[in-house]
């Protein structure tokens, strides 16, 4: 039972033709012309039913209603690869793919691993279901002390929005500490929302779930609101998108940049402090809410390029082109779902390409990313050699403590 | 098909418990409260007949923090009523108490079917179900994971130890303890609830005395404690694995 109403003389198809429409840049969708380019260079396009191209000439069909009874769209992981290449802007990825998502979870079809990540964030405000007390745990014995705001009540000049797995998952927890070592060297002024600081929201927008996403923004804004900083400063691409490009559609509009923008803007300030020297050849990673979403490349690789001795080298893939981890768009919430009908993790492609570089190091700029890589590493034959690393931990460790 | 759900929310356990100064209680002060899994079930079970064929499901429960929030989520799963008890109640209620509560409002509803879960961790006093039943003198069959209903007859599919299962005929009205729904329960669109919570309407059933008699009384409530014969290895991941092959090795199972 589809939310889109169906009246006896529209089809499924013509209302759900007409909602895109009235999205950004909607109308461009009549201008599609049937390449297949979206299709083609889709990670998962293959094992679609209906990729993009596909489901625009069902549209066209009147025949849309097949698509709905498919798991396609829940094979998307939303790394804007078919926008990016679209020839007529076509907004594949925020409009037609994620419409369809929304359509599938309102009709009640929503693979079971996802649904546990969505009721998690709903009640917990966070997509593993960790307690929401312990949001701040990770900071316990850091020195100096890492102000929570609403315990130490000060005004900071940096809101750090710390978020989810950077919160929680253990692995990227490493980043988060290293990341506070280098703020802490630049003696910079900042707090975070610890316990109340909620999920930012934007995978779960992209997995479909429109209403939940407002839910934790609404949340979220409200704690902002309650504080002073100057801007808002954060390690998650994913987070860095929904503050920059949806909050404001909300009306919570506040300066943000990702750690890399901030950092890169102070490199005259932070490159003495780059001391310890590294040997490692090492490739960047560019995660897709940071560059293709956002436009962000030099400044990553501005600050690994200034690690004295790091040397920096492309993959086949990077900038725009550069491959999806696998965990946008839901599927970090999706490996179940998905291994069972690709038998493949699009992470192990890109650890693959990451090896024939002859990287030691693969370098990345996103939550998401270390354990999905790391766990790549694993499963891939001989990848054993390469190490994952955030870009602040490779800084962090550049500076002598 | 009239369908009644009583549905009790439990501590949520993904935060950790503590015991009040009485040493006989949870300290509520930073206990949060979520459906019991196997009502969840219960209420899926419901949807799921009514969808079958035609029904109305009444969702019955406890006033308490966030109780709001669970019902509307249960009115856009298809709920058609939600009650919720109100009172003056002192103590945290047992399962006699809330049996004997929820008598004469199930009987004005006059349900063919009362679903209700299994079970829930905070048991002390037995099922809510049988207790019901024993109270409604109406049947009852427990760990129920399926069932077909059609008017003055069910058939519940009731699970076994050993990997059996039995189907039993069961003369209506009756009630069954919920195991597990034949799916697991749906995920419903914020969007959804939220829209219930503008339109839905909770009706309030006062709750003038609180009987329970009959439940066990809590003589002291604590933490389990540590055994002396366990030995707790501490260390970062590598001593810790260190020293476990040491005592497998010991143990000669290495």
């Amino acid at each position: 039972m589809a939310t889109t109403e169906v009246s006896s003389t529209t089809s499924i198809s013509q209302t759900f033709f007409t909602s895109l429409y009235k999205m950004a840049d909607g109308e461009r969708i009549r201008t599609c012309l049937q390449c297949g380019s979206c299709s083609g260079v889709c990670p998962f396009g293959y094992l679609m039913d209906f990729p993009p191209g596909r489901m625009i000439a069902t549209l066209r069909a009147d025949e849309f209603d097949q698509v709905l009874k498919t798991d396609s769209a829940w094979m998307c992981v939303s790394c804007l690869a078919c926008t990016q290449i679209c020839p007529s802007k076509i907004p594949l990825t925020v409009g037609l793919m994620t419409r369809v998502k929304e359509e599938l979870l309102l009709s009640g079809n929503v693979p079971n691993e996802l649904q546990f990540a969505l009721e998690n964030s709903q009640r917990y405000g966070n997509p593993q279901g960790e307690s929401p007390r312990k949001r701040a745990d990770w900071a316990v014995g850091i020195q100096p002390p890492i102000a929570i705001l609403g315990r130490d009540r000060h005004p900071v000049d940096i809101l750090w929005y710390v978020g989810d797995y950077p919160s929680y998952h253990p692995r990227v927890q490493f980043t988060t500490k290293a990341l506070a070592k280098i703020f802490n060297s630049l003696g910079i002024s900042f707090g975070i929302l610890g316990p109340e600081e909620n999920s930012d929201g934007d995978t779960q927008r992209l997995s479909g779930e429109h209403g939940l996403f407002e839910m934790l923004a609404e949340k979220n804004g409200r704690v902002f609101s309650k504080y002073q900083f100057s801007q808002i400063i954060t390690s998650d691409p994913h987070a860095f998108n929904a503050l920059k490009n949806e909050y404001p559609k909300l009306g919570i509009s506040y300066p943000v940049k990702h750690y890399t923008q901030f950092l890169a803007e102070r490199i005259d300030q932070l490159k003495p402090l780059l001391t310890q020297a590294s040997q490692a050849l090492v490739t960047y990673h560019d995660p897709c809410y940071l560059g293709r979403a956002n436009g962000v490349f030099d400044e990553p690789r501005l600050l690994l390029e200034s690690i004295p001795g790091l040397k920096l080298i492309e993959m086949p893939h990077h900038h725009s082109t550069s491959l999806c981890c696998g965990g946008g768009g839901g599927g970090m919430w999706l490996d179940g779902f998905q291994w069972e009908r690709a038998h493949v993790r699009l992470s192990e492609w890109r650890v693959r390409e990451a090896l024939s570089s002859g990287a030691d190091i693969l370098a990345v700029a996103c939550p998401y990313e270390p354990p999905r890589f790391e766990d790549a590493i694993k499963t891939v034959k001989d990848a054993g050699r390469l190490q994952v690393k955030d870009i602040a931990e490779l800084i962090a460790d550049s500076i002598e403590s | 098909m009239k369908i009644v759900v009583p549905v009790k929310l439990v501590p949520d356990l993904v935060e950790e418990l503590t015991i009040d100064p009485s040493g006989t209680a949870l300290d509520t002060s930073w206990l949060r409260l979520i459906i019991n899994e196997f009502d969840d079930h219960a209420i899926e079970q419901a949807i799921l007949l009514k969808e079958r064929s035609s029904g109305h499901v009444t969702i019955i429960t406890l006033d308490a923090e966030e109780v709001d929030d669970m019902l509307f989520a249960a009115a856009a799963k298809g709920a058609d009523k939600l009650i919720k008890l109100v009172g003056n109640f002192e103590s945290v209620i047992n399962n006699h108490a809330l049996a004997r509560a929820l008598v004469p409002l199930v009987q004005d509803l006059q349900p063919d079917l009362i679903l209700t879960g299994v079970q829930s961790h905070n048991d002390l006093d037995g099922s809510l179900g049988a207790l019901l039943a024993e109270y409604l003198h109406m049947p009852y069959v427990g760990y129920v994971s399926g069932v077909s209903a059609e008017p003055g007859r069910a058939i519940a599919h009731k699970e076994y130890p050993g990997g059996l299962t039995a189907k039993i005929g069961i003369n209506l009205p009756a009630v069954l303890g919920i195991q597990a729904a034949e799916q697991p329960p749906r995920y419903v669109a914020i969007s959804k609830v939220r829209q219930m919570m503008k339109t839905a309407q909770i009706d309030e059933h006062e709750v003038s005395s609180v009987d329970s008699s009959g439940g066990a009384r809590i003589t002291r409530m604590y933490q389990p404690e540590v055994a002396e014969r366990a030995t707790m290895i501490t260390g970062d991941a590598n001593e810790t694995s260190d020293k476990l092959i040491v005592i497998f090795q010991e143990l000669g199972v290495l």
